[in-house]
């Protein structure tokens, strides 16, 4: 069998945006194999319309495990029941995102099943004449781009991260064979417990999963003055980020720290305000979209890899960009 | 109690040489320090360790060089430390090594929790840890950000998520990887040093590891690399000179129309 198979994320009585990404990412690798692409969900029960949505979004097959210990993820508890299915059906290609989630269950399957794993791909591609799976990441802080096989293992895993490619058109009413596994209670791991969850609130949205991120660095001074790139990024529907600089300095907190020792992320549009762009910076930003930049220094590194660069004084500049939403909401 | 930190030793910027024939790391040349992530599970075990009165030790398979990021270990608190190295380990990928350190971990008795970085700087993957939990049969707790109580028989933490965080309890012994927010790192202390110094750290080779042959080094990995291209570093900058203030209306403009034109002002589905 030549299956290619995603993870699907859930979330709160939700399926989470990224599973839908993942099927946009495996339909075409199972359309160059001509197999089926099938989604697994582990979840608690959930609305049925929600689990047609992954065959509306591209999936041929769902493998639907229900019970209440899929609410919050337990790598031992997930592992087991895909391990389970892995045996089972062998897979040819298992994709997940690069989530918390994905980035934790798969490296524990991956041994479970004695197979490799590729983190991050930014490309995935099957080989012509081996039908084996292309898995290309940035590696050593972005600078290289590596391609990876896994020739003699299976399933060929890989993770790729949220909002690196789009979700398919959804097809209404489009339908696919939808089969139920049953639990088995042995799967259950009991040595670890969810006690409590907060939720971020409403606008707060992660950097790693925002189409588009703007970022501040050390050139914005003070901390009041780091409010204006939160109004900046309100405007343009964006998260907020932040060089090393400005988390230190305790103007925003480190969940927003781009870069090396921060997060690495592949936004559609990254907008890098009063950030130089020392390379460890640059690491986390080098698969991202587009890149625009405001710097008052025509020699800072980051005007040389960004796509679109003003050099002039970010308040003055920002004060503007500010004003020109304000005019257009206006018109609009 | 016995707690164990896997550390890494990665080259110190990001500039490194990779041999396009094997894809592996030459890593003669450019300096190696200690992963900056990996402090963090070693200040989380220190802490620990003050709280449950637990034995650290820190252990590092890499080069003979690697012996380094251990004496930093010890000069920061950590009593015992152990160096995993030998030709047939090189090359592993992150399947190949998570089973070397899981077996050196394994035959070090009764451990009760094994604390890793969230991910190296070079490899950037932050499989080994999850991996080495999986070997081992632990539970695992990714993404912790604080550690709430720390008791010798289980521990409460929070975790990051995309959505927020959770709060969590699990029983020991289990494997966590840490993020930078749980710590704030110590300096090493005088008298860690001078430990360090004088400190004769075991090294372990294949020989000393109850291993299958086959699971080593680059032999022994699942995944191959198999190309290696220089990433597009360049772009084409459009650069607007708008130093004077009334250079800076028309500069927004041309931003505004080139957001217009990557189609990166619609609304929606801004998440
Ligand atoms: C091991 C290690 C890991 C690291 N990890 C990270 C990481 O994950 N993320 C990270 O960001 N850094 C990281 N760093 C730090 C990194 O080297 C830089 O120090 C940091 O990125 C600089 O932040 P910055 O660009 O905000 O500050 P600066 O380099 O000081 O840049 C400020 C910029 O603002 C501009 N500016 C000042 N005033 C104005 C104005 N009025 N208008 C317009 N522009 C203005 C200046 O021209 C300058 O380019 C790491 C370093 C090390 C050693
Ligand atoms: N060779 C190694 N020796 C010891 N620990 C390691 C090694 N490689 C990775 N680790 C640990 O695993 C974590 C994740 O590394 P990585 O999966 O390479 O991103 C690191 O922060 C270390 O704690």
């Amino acid at each position: 069998m030549n299956d290619v198979w995603i993870l699907a994320e859930y979330h709160k009585g939700m399926i989470k945006e990224v599973s839908y990404e993942l099927l946009a990412w495996g339909r075409s690798l199972a359309d160059s194999l001509g197999s089926s692409l099938c989604a697994v969900l582990l979840s608690p029960k959930i609305e049925t319309e929600k689990v047609n949505s992954l065959f509306e979004y591209g999936a041929d097959v769902v493998y639907h495990c229900t019970d209440s210990s899929f609410e919050f993820l337990n790598c031992a508890t997930f592992s087991c029941a895909l391990e389970s299915l892995v045996r089972e059906r062998s897979p040819h290609i298992l994709l997940g995102a690069a989530t918390t989630t994905g980035r934790s269950v798969l490296p524990y399957l991956a041994v479970k099943v004695s197979s490799g794993l590729t983190a991050d791909c930014t490309s995935l591609t099957i080989e012509k004449e081996t039908n084996l799976l292309l898995q290309t990441r940035p590696a050593i802080g972005g600078n290289i781009m590596a391609t990876i096989k896994t020739p003699e293992h299976r399933p060929q895993m890989a993770t790729v991260r949220p909002k690196s490619k789009k979700p398919l058109k959804r097809e209404i009413g489009r339908k696919g064979r939808l089969e139920s596994i049953p639990f088995d209670p042995l799967w259950k791991d009991e040595r670890m417990k969810v006690l409590e969850e907060y939720i971020h609130e409403g606008n707060e949205s992660s950097i790693e999963e925002a189409k588009r991120v703007v970022s501040g660095g050390k050139g914005l001074k003070k901390k009041e003055n780091f409010e204006l790139i939160s109004r900046i990024a309100s405007c343009l529907g964006a998260a907020v980020g932040a060089s090393r600089e400005a988390v230190d300095r305790g103007w925003i907190g480190y969940s927003h720290q781009v870069g090396l020792s921060g997060k690495t992320i592949s936004p559609k549009l990254y907008m890098a305000v009063g950030i130089s762009g020392a390379v460890q910076h640059l690491a986390g930003i080098k698969t991202a979209e587009y890149i625009v930049s405001i710097n008052n220094d025509p020699t800072s590194p980051i005007i040389q890899i960004s796509d679109l660069a003003i050099v002039g004084d970010l308040f003055t500049v920002c004060g503007e960009i500010e004003k020109e939403f304000e005019r257009r909401k206006v018109f609009s | 109690m016995v707690i164990v930190v896997p550390i890494k030793q990665v080259p110190e910027t990001s500039n490194v040489q990779m041999d396009s024939v094997t894809g592996v790391m030459i890593r003669s040349g450019s300096k190696a320090i200690l992963n900056p992530l990996d402090l963090y599970a070693i200040e989380s075990a220190l802490r620990y360790k003050e709280a449950c009165d637990a034995r650290v030790i820190a252990v590092t398979m890499g080069p003979q060089s690697a012996m380094k990021v251990l004496k930093e270990a010890i000069a920061m608190g950590c009593d015992d430390a152990v160096h995993i190295s030998d030709r047939a380990f090189a090359g592993a990928d992150t399947w190949s090594t998570s089973y070397t350190l899981a077996k050196a971990i394994a035959g070090m008795g009764k451990v009760d929790l094994i604390i890793t970085g969230e991910r190296a700087t070079d490899g950037d993957t932050g499989q080994v840890g999850p991996e080495i939990a999986s070997w081992l049969n632990l539970p695992l707790v990714t993404y912790v950000s604080q550690l709430i109580e720390m008791r010798s028989d289980s521990m409460m933490v929070k975790r990051m998520t995309e959505e927020g965080y959770q709060k969590l309890e699990v029983t020991l012994p289990a494997l966590i990887t840490v993020l930078k927010e749980v710590a704030t790192v110590r300096l090493s202390t005088l008298k860690g040093k001078m430990r360090a110094m004088d400190m004769i750290i075991p090294t372990r080779t294949v020989k000393d590891l109850d291993v299958e042959p086959s699971y080593l080094g680059l032999k022994g990995s699942p995944t191959k690399v198999v190309k290696i291209e220089q990433a597009r570093v360049k772009r084409d900058a459009l650069i607007i000179e708008a130093m004077e203030a009334d250079k800076v209306p028309d500069a927004v403009i041309s931003l505004f129309d080139f957001l217009e034109d990557k189609q990166l002002l619609e609304k929606g589905e801004s998440r």
